[in-house]
Formats: C-alpha cells, structure tokens, sequence
C-alpha cells in the first residue's frame, strides 16, 4: 500500500509567534520551526497501517527549505522516502492553493491512502483535507480516531458529542486524524541514523504540475488585510457569596449574554 | 566530541522532548508514592533507550556509550529515578553480558534487555561492603553437580526486584585462588529462581521511584551455564564495568546540576521580593552563575573521559574525576537551588526538592567521592608509597 502522511512545519507554540509587517503572512524565520502537534499522530498512523498491511510510507511536506528538519524527524520515526514541495512562488499561498498545490503533488506521486492531522497549529483552518480529496475526487473520512482498512475497503471512527460517527469508502482516500487516535512513538537511535540516509525527492512547482498563477500570495482567495495584537486580558469579576451568590453568578453570566 | 554531531544531537534532543513531555508531568506523584513507573520504562523501550551501545545484531540500537550518557543527562535534568534505571539496566545488567556473557547468554538475554522488555542487575554490594567490595564478599558459590549453590546476602541492588527483572548477576567467592585470595565470579540468577528472596523496597531519601533491594540466597541453585564469562573473573569484570559506569553516573549527575540551573532561571523572573524578581539581585546572579560554571565543567569532564573510553584509550583516570566532579557539582547545584526556591524549595512538590533529595546518593553509588580520590592517587603513583 502506498501510504502518504503530510507533514507541516510550523513555527514552536512555546516562542512567540508573529506576522510579517510587510506581506501580512506568518514570520518563520522568527520562531523554531517544529513538526505540528497532530502530524505526528498522522505519521504514527501512516506506520501502523504499513506495519499492519505492509507498503511503504512517503512523508509529503509543502514548506520552506527548514523544513528539512521536520521531514528528518517524519523519516527518523520510521517512514520511508519523503517529498519536498519547496519553492518561492508558494509562499503566501492560503488554504485553497495550497490544497491545489499539494493535489497536484499528490497525483504526481501517487496514493492509496493520504493522511493528515486534522488542522496545523498555525493556520488553524482544518480544510485541507477535505479541500485534497475534492481536489483529487477521492472520499474524505475526516476527524478519524480510529482507522481500519481491509482490502480496499476503509472505514474510520469521528468521535462525536453524541457517539461515534462509521464512515466508510474505498480507496484511494484522504484521511484526517485527531490525537485520540494513538500515541505518536518518539524516534529510535536507529531511526534517527537511519533518517539520513532516506531519499528526500525536491520538486519545484514546475516539477509537480502546479501553475504559478494559483499559488503564492498572487495566486490566494483569501488576504490578511490587516492584524493587529491581541489585546491584554482584563481583569476578572469576583462575585462573593453572601447568600446571594447564585443571583450575582447569574447576574454576570446574564450580562455577557451567556445565559 | 565537545559539539554534537547531528545523530548525538538529534537523540539528545528527542530524550529532551520525551522527558519534559513525557516523564515531567507524571514523574512527581510516582516519586510520591514511591512506585515504579512501568509505563515510563515501557516507552523508553519502545524508543531503544536501554539498547544504545548494543550492536544491532544483538537487538540494540548500534549506537555507543557515550550516546546513552547523553540520554542520562537528558533524563537526570528531569529526574533521576527514571535515568538511574536506565543506567543500571544498561551499564551494570546488559554491558556485563555484552561484554563477557556467552553466545547463549546474549541470545537469550541481550534483545530483551536491548527493548527494556526485561532488566537486567548487578549484585555486588553486601551488607558488610561496597567499597571494598572484595575484601567483604561473603557470598559464596560452590559447584555441586552440574549446579552453582548461592549463599549469601546483597545490599542496596538496584533493579532488581520490579515485575520486570530478567536476571541479578551476582558477585560470589567461587573458590581460592593461587595467591591465597578468594576466586570471585560472576553467575547470573534469574528472578524466581527458587532459594533466592528478594526483600521488600528500602525506604529511601532520594531515588524514590527506582527500585532498590536486598537480596538473600539461601541454597540458590542455577545450571552452570549460568557462569557469566569465565570463572575467576569476576573482579576484573567488575572493575571494568565500574569504570564505565563512573561515567555514566557523570552524566546523570551532570543532568541533575543542570535541572538546577534550569529551574532557577525559570523561577528568579517569577518570584519578586523587595519590589524585584529575585534574579535582579547579585546574590542570585552569582549563585546561578556558579551553578552553571560547575555544570558546564562536569559536562566537560564526562564528555572527555567517555571520548577516551571510545577510542579504547586508558580512562580510568578521567572517569574518577568526571564522576568526583559532577557528583559534586550535583550536590552543590541542589543545595543552591533549594536555597533560591526559598520555602518552596523544601516541598516535595517541585522539581528541586526533588534534586535535592536526588543528589546525596551520586557522592556515594558506583564508588564513593573517597573512592575516587583513591583512584585518583593510584592513577598518579601514590598508591604504592
Ligand atoms: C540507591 C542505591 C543503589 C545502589 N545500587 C547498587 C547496585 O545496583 N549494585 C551494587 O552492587 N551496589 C549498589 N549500591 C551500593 C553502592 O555502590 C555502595 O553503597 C557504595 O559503593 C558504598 O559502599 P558502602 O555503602 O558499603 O559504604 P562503605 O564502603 O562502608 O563506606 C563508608 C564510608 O567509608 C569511606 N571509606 C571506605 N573505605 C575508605 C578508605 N579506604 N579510605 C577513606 N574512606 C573510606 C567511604 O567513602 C564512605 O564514606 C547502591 C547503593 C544505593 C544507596
């Protein structure tokens, strides 16, 4: 089975994270560049299903040329090859094009099954799974804390509010995961000498199909138009109980129209 | 070797993750109730971490020993009771059969212990003696048809009584040698082995969450396959074994200095007194800034002696004065950081309360502060005036 995990680079949630004052996007030479949160899981995913059905495991990541440290950290916990979408028309790009960037990607390297986390620590959208398999015309099973694949049949668990959503499809398939699923595994000495010597393929965008006019800062349907810093936290409100604590508790909940 | 090559620096840093994310915020309640973290041994297998210096064909990770004193290091900034069990499972329970065992021995051991799906132990200490460990041996093994009989008691073993305890390679008198001397040698007790008890837990000050045990033997009878290496070796075994243990001990002890010096920097910006954090004032200053003088010197030390020990050179010198160093360097980052912490400080519930309680037993495991120095002397030719 061929197996794709996407991997983001996204700058450190412990440093402090700003915007460019001159194009509006993400500084990521301001902060450490980590591998986010949940693409980990999705990694740890992508390496039980190999373990589970064999096939190989290809890390695809759209990022800058730092990134290579978090391709290193995908292949040092076990997976195969990587791909490396890096080139300077993409940056800037949102969602959609980026969703087109990595389709494209994707139907240059081929699939079974695309893993991803459900949403970057960044960005925070959580639509580029379901952008891809629209893109790619294949099912999406998003959310999933459980993935099960039998032939070419696969089906997922989405925790919900009030039970369990099954979805199911057949492959190919992109799937998102959410960090119930498993528990990432830290990598191993030999993994991490091992890493080195995995192939990591550069594709610029002419190499994997992408028209520069979709992509990039020119290319986005969305724009920053402006930003500016979260203001400091307000002081809160303590009610005292006096006997009468359940009215003021009520009171205030009433005045910032919660109840 | 004083800068990281990249795989060094990639584990080191992964030990690092693993550590604040994985053993900081449970390690404290183990301690507490002084249990043994199963779950955190377990994934520190799954990560290769008792297998580092084991070749790959015999289960381990292929890597060296200095890559698991700088996984001890990493582990010791957040607590000792987890990276003392890795260094006693490694450096005194596998690296002696990986050393001196025989083909089947490692067959049947080293990959186990390489995943830390078992723990390996070193029984040499007795009640009457550790730092003259031969000269109060009472151990005795006498070969009785076909079998080892073990009599005898041990103290203070680490490892050696948790669920997942493989095996106790114990030190004992095997006959007398030419010279008059008592012949020692190394035999390997598996746990469960009928004749040998382990004890409950010691109550410890410190090390509260690694497993400590006195063992007795009482017409303990094993094969005589079970004779690690070759008979009449043990001391020699365990000469070699400590020497390198020194400098594993180093770099846990290293670990522990530099917790303090972490912790400290976080705190002097938190806590305010007179209208200033406390870092504001020279007298915090400069006891951080000793702090890490001593840290970052024990770090050379232990760095300089295990780049002897893998170029094969002589380091018994080195790894004397590595573990007397950072030993101390411990000791007395733990004593001022405690201070810092002011009241906090003697509470069981932070980290440095914690160090504190760690770092009197790194002045005295794996040879005392006063052994060392003897090392020392008899390295310098002062033993023989
Ligand atoms: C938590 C813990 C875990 C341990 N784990 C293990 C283990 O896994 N395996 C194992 O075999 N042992 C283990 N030990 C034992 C440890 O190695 C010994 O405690 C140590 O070697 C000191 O021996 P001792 O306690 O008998 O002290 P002693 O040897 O009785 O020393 C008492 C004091 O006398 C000093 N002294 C001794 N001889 C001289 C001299 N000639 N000149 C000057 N001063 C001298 C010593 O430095 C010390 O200060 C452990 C101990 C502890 C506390």
């Amino acid at each position: 089975m061929n197996i794709v995990v996407c991997v983001k680079q996204v700058p450190d949630t412990a440093t402090e994270r700003k915007l460019r004052s001159d194009d509006k996007t993400l500084d990521r030479d301001a902060a450490d560049g980590v591998i986010n949160e949940l693409c980990e899981y999705a990694v740890e995913e992508a390496l039980l299903l190999k373990e589970a059905h064999g096939g190989e495991v290809t890390v695809l990541t759209m990022g800058p040329s730092k990134a290579t440290d978090t391709i290193r950290k995908a292949l040092a916990m076990g997976a195969d090859k990587a791909v490396h979408l890096v080139d300077d028309a993409l940056h800037g790009s949102d969602a959609l094009s980026t969703s087109y960037a990595m389709a494209q990607t994707l139907k240059t390297i081929g699939f079974d099954v695309v893993i991803l986390g459900s949403e970057s620590t960044d960005a925070r959208t959580g639509l580029l799974a379901a952008m891809l398999a629209e893109r790619l015309g294949v099912p999406q099973l998003t959310q999933a804390n459980k993935v099960d694949i039998d032939g070419t049949a696969i089906a997922i668990q989405r925790l919900t509010d009030y039970g369990h959503d099954k979805v199911e499809a057949s492959l190919p398939a992109v799937v998102s995961v959410v960090e119930k699923i498993n528990e990432p595994r830290y990598p191993s000495f030999k993994g991490i000498m091992a890493a080195k010597k995995k192939p990591v393929q550069t594709l610029g965008i002419a190499e994997a199909g992408i028209d520069a006019s979709q992509v990039g800062l020119a290319g986005a349907w969305s724009e920053v138009v402006d930003f500016a810093a979260a203001p400091p936290r307000a002081a809160g409100t303590i009610v005292t109980d006096q006997g009468d604590g359940g009215t003021g508790a009520a009171e205030f909940l009433a005045s910032k129209k919660f109840i | 070797m004083h800068r990281l090559n990249d795989d060094y620096e990639a584990l080191r840093k992964t030990v690092e993750e693993f550590a604040r994310d994985v053993v900081a915020p449970v390690i404290g309640d183990y301690y507490e109730r002084c249990e043994f973290p199963y779950g955190i041994v377990r994934r520190m297998g799954a990560m290769g971490l008792f297998g580092l210096p084991i070749p790959e064909e015999q289960g381990g990770m292929g890597g060296d020993y200095f890559a698991l004193c700088l996984v001890l290091e990493e582990l010791a900034r957040v607590d000792s009771s987890v990276a003392i069990t890795v260094e006693a499972a490694v450096s005194l329970g596998a690296m002696p059969l990986f050393r001196f065992g025989t083909a089947e021995q490692r067959e049947r051991w080293l990959p186990k212990l390489a995943a830390g799906e078992l723990l390996g132990a070193f029984g040499l200490t007795e009640p009457g003696g550790g730092s003259d460990a031969a000269g109060g041996m009472r151990t005795t093994a006498r070969l009785e048809d076909g079998q080892w009989v073990i009599n005898g008691t041990k103290a203070f073993i680490t490892n050696a009584g948790t669920d997942i305890t493989g095996f106790v390679g114990v030190a004992a008198i095997t006959g007398t040698r030419e010279d008059g001397k008592p012949e020692i040698s190394t035999i390997l007790v598996p746990a469960g082995t009928p004749g040998f008890t382990v004890s409950k837990k010691y109550s410890k000050v410190g090390w509260s969450a690694s497993d400590t045990r006195e063992l007795s033997f009482d017409d303990c009878r094993v094969p005589e396959e079970n004779l690690l290496g070759t008979r009449g070796r043990g001391y020699a075994q365990f000469l070699q074994t400590l020497d390198e243990g020194r400098v594993a001990i180093a770099a846990l002890s290293v670990g522990l200095a530099q917790g303090c010096v972490d912790e400290s920097l976080r705190y002097v910006r938190e806590r305010e007194a007179f209208g200033h954090p406390i870092g504001h004032y020279q007298a915090i200053q400069f006891k951080i800034a000793d702090m890490e003088i001593r840290t970052h010197t024990a770090r050379l030390a232990y760095y300089h002696a295990a780049e002897k020990m893998l170029a094969g050179e002589p380091f018994k010198r080195e790894a004397a004065i590595a573990k007397l160093v950072a030993s101390n360097a411990a000791m007395d980052n733990a004593r001022e950081a405690t201070q810092i912490f002011g009241g906090y400080g003697f509470m069981n519930e932070y980290p440095v309360g914690r160090f504190y309680r760690d770092a009197k037993i790194l002045e005295i495991g794996e040879g005392t502060s006063e052994v060392q120095r003897m090392l020392i002397a008899r390295e310098l030719g002062l033993s023989s005036l």
